[in-house]
């Protein structure tokens, strides 16, 4: 289990105060100067050697990422972070927004200021009000103290930051939809390249980067690249927010070392699946877009980006959802194709009419009302669908339901053949 | 599934001329300060908000051309964002607009069950507003609470960790204009493991 004094977030519950005061007794906000004296390149490279990989979902390398900033482009940089939390099953980034804000402040100017941006544009979702107002008090402490704004914590960097709030779409959680959304357009994902890194928010070179890889950035470069790359396994670093929800005793989030087996995730902090182990049925591991795993996987598979990805799914937001016996596996996907149908932008050809149709679909199979020959041509338009669409809401649309077939198909064929017995 | 704010239909109030109320005028000029000069554009959706405030919590065609011409944009673009967006609703409200969580985190622990109970104590069905225009209820996707689940948005706020009673106590105290905790049902901070910690 992760040590105490390992772990970044400190009032990830809120016990303690979350405003200046409070934040400040946890370190944060007091060497500031210090790691922007560092100077861009070296913070880039400290990043880099950590291995952190962005928390938002991809795990694409966040020093990577950072380093894409052009240096002298002669345009306004931004940094956008996206507090836009909307894959069902994550509720990590709503914690840190709102009990350790200052963390997410602090964070933001140093990456922004390794990435050459005067101007960070935080974009929340709508329906996160009282996280909104915790964030935007934090804003006017910092500036009044002082800590952003002009001359930021006395570095002689300006650097503003902005809270706009979202009003309910998932799809503003895509990096250029949500580009798109706080430019004042409906949020629809724009073709790439270019990449906001070139061509971001209003033209400008733009950074978009989740909440929590923000707020764990200041911490790296205080106690170090090779502290947090001790950390979990080579290219699996850190330490990481889990979300832990469904058939458990004690749903909750929880900060722990990444590698970590999913079974002393579920044991250890979250009190256990509800009727114990053995009448654990499957876990979706990383939010709803990643494919589900049957507790065979689940007895002994590692919570980390390469240990999901070998087995057909993924960490994504590393958001736990844990179904029980109870459970009917097949509404819990045909609850999710729901979403997808619900969340889709419209954009795409594929997505727009596929989603409706593989949740229309689904639904039918919940009661078997379909024939054999059905699964496999919802199989076939899964395909069709997976990597044909501009933003990846169609794969996320697409996988849930391969990952059901993968390793529930017998329950729908025995459902197929009891309502066949039924009818005739 | 009819819910507010996923509907196309844009209703005109008669003799209503939406001007903004003299505080909002003020935010008005706070919020477009955040975007650079050429880009007030960028403020339409906070615009809209403030205007759907103002309004008892929905858009008219009105209140929407007045967002138009504050940040001089054309009223189509303005009425493709509050369609697009599901916050936005373009049909009046019941006071309490109740928002209960439907996606698979949610239903997993029990959110079927506080569907029938708000169709129940509201005395309204889902996607409607209740005679006495005291609750809208819908059902809505994923609101990003899982840990607390199952929960439910009444207007601005959080309902977490409910369960059929303490939903209905909710419902019910609202409906007598009673004041309600915000927040988890059950006590606890956050999304903390139930158990004390040790340490």
């Amino acid at each position: 289990m992760l040590k105490e004094k390992d772990k970044i977030f400190k009032n990830l519950y809120g016990f303690e105060d979350w405003k200046l005061e409070g934040a400040k007794k946890r370190g944060i906000w007091s060497n500031t100067k210090d790691l922007i004296t560092m100077g861009s390149e070296k913070i880039v490279e400290e990043i880099k050697n950590s291995q952190l990989r962005g928390r938002g979902g991809a795990g694409f390398p966040a020093g990577l990422k950072w380093s894409f900033m052009p240096k002298d482009s002669g345009k306004d940089h931004y940094l956008v972070v996206n507090a836009d939390e909307s894959e069902p099953g994550t509720c990590k980034d709503r914690e840190i927004m709102r009990n350790d804000p200052h963390l997410l402040l602090e964070g933001c100017l140093v990456a922004a200021f390794a990435m050459h941006a005067h101007t960070c544009y935080i974009y929340i979702r709508g329906e996160y009000y009282s996280e909104s107002s915790n964030l935007q008090k934090a804003i006017d402490e910092a500036y009044a103290n002082n800590l952003i704004g002009k001359n930021a914590c006395g570095t002689g960097w300006d650097f503003d930051i902005y809270l706009h709030r979202g009003a309910g779409a998932y799809i503003c959680g895509e990096e250029t939809a949500l580009l798109e959304s706080l430019e004042g357009k409906k949020g629809q994902p724009r073709l790439k390249p270019p990449f906001p890194a070139g061509a971001g928010l209003y033209g400008c070179p733009t950074t978009v980067t989740n909440v929590e890889t923000i707020a764990v950035s200041p911490t790296i470069l205080r106690r170090g690249s090779k502290w947090f790359a001790n950390l979990g396994s080579s290219n699996n670093t850190g330490t990481k927010i889990f979300s832990i929800s469904g058939h458990v005793n004690n749903p909750c989030n929880v900060e722990e070392e990444m590698g970590i087996s999913l079974k002393d995730l579920i044991e250890k902090h979250a009190g256990g699946v509800i009727g114990g182990w053995e009448n654990l049925l499957a876990v979706i591991p990383g939010g709803a877009s990643v494919p589900l795993l049957p507790k065979s996987i689940c007895n002994t598979v590692k919570m980390d980006f390469d240990s999901l990805k070998e087995v057909q799914s993924g960490l994504g937001t590393a958001a736990v959802i844990v179904m029980n016996k109870s459970t009917d596996i097949v509404e819990a996907i045909a609850r999710l194709s729901h979403f997808y149908k619900h969340e889709s932008c419209g954009q795409c050809t594929p997505c727009r009419e596929g989603t409706g149709w593989m949740y229309r679909m689904m639904e039918k199979m919940i009661h078997g009302n379909v024939e054999h020959q059905d699964i496999d041509k919802l199989l076939d338009v899964t395909k069709q669908i997976e990597g044909h669409t501009i933003c990846a809401l169609g794969d996320a649309a697409a996988w849930p339901i391969q990952g059901l077939f993968r390793h529930f198909r017998p329950e729908i064929e025995k459902r197929i053949q009891e309502r066949n017995r039924r009818v005739a | 599934m009819h819910h507010p704010g996923t509907n196309n239909k844009v209703y005109k109030k008669i003799n209503d001329n939406f001007e903004w109320s003299s505080e909002n005028f003020k935010k008005i000029s706070e919020i477009i300060k955040k975007y650079p000069s050429n880009r007030i554009q960028s403020a339409v959706i906070p615009l809209l908000d403030l205007a759907q405030r103002q309004n008892n919590g929905w858009l008219s065609k009105n209140s929407m051309e007045k967002v138009a011409e504050t940040l001089s944009m054309s009223y189509i673009r303005v009425l493709e964002v509050a369609t697009f967006y599901s916050m936005f609703n373009l049909e009046p409200i019941g006071k309490n607009f109740v928002q209960i969580c439907r996606t698979t985190p949610c239903w997993l622990r029990g959110s079927d069950k506080l569907s029938k109970v708000a169709q129940e104590v509201c005395e309204t069905n889902i996607g409607e507003t209740s005679e006495d225009k005291k609750f809208t209820v819908v059902e809505v996707e994923c609101l990003g609470a899982c840990c607390n689940a199952p929960m439910v948005q009444i207007n601005d706020d959080y309902y977490e960790d409910l369960d059929e009673e303490s939903f209905k106590k909710i419902l019910q105290d609202l409906k007598d204009d009673k004041s309600i905790k915000v927040g988890s049902q059950i006590g606890r901070k956050s999304s903390q493991p139930e158990r004390k910690f040790d340490a």
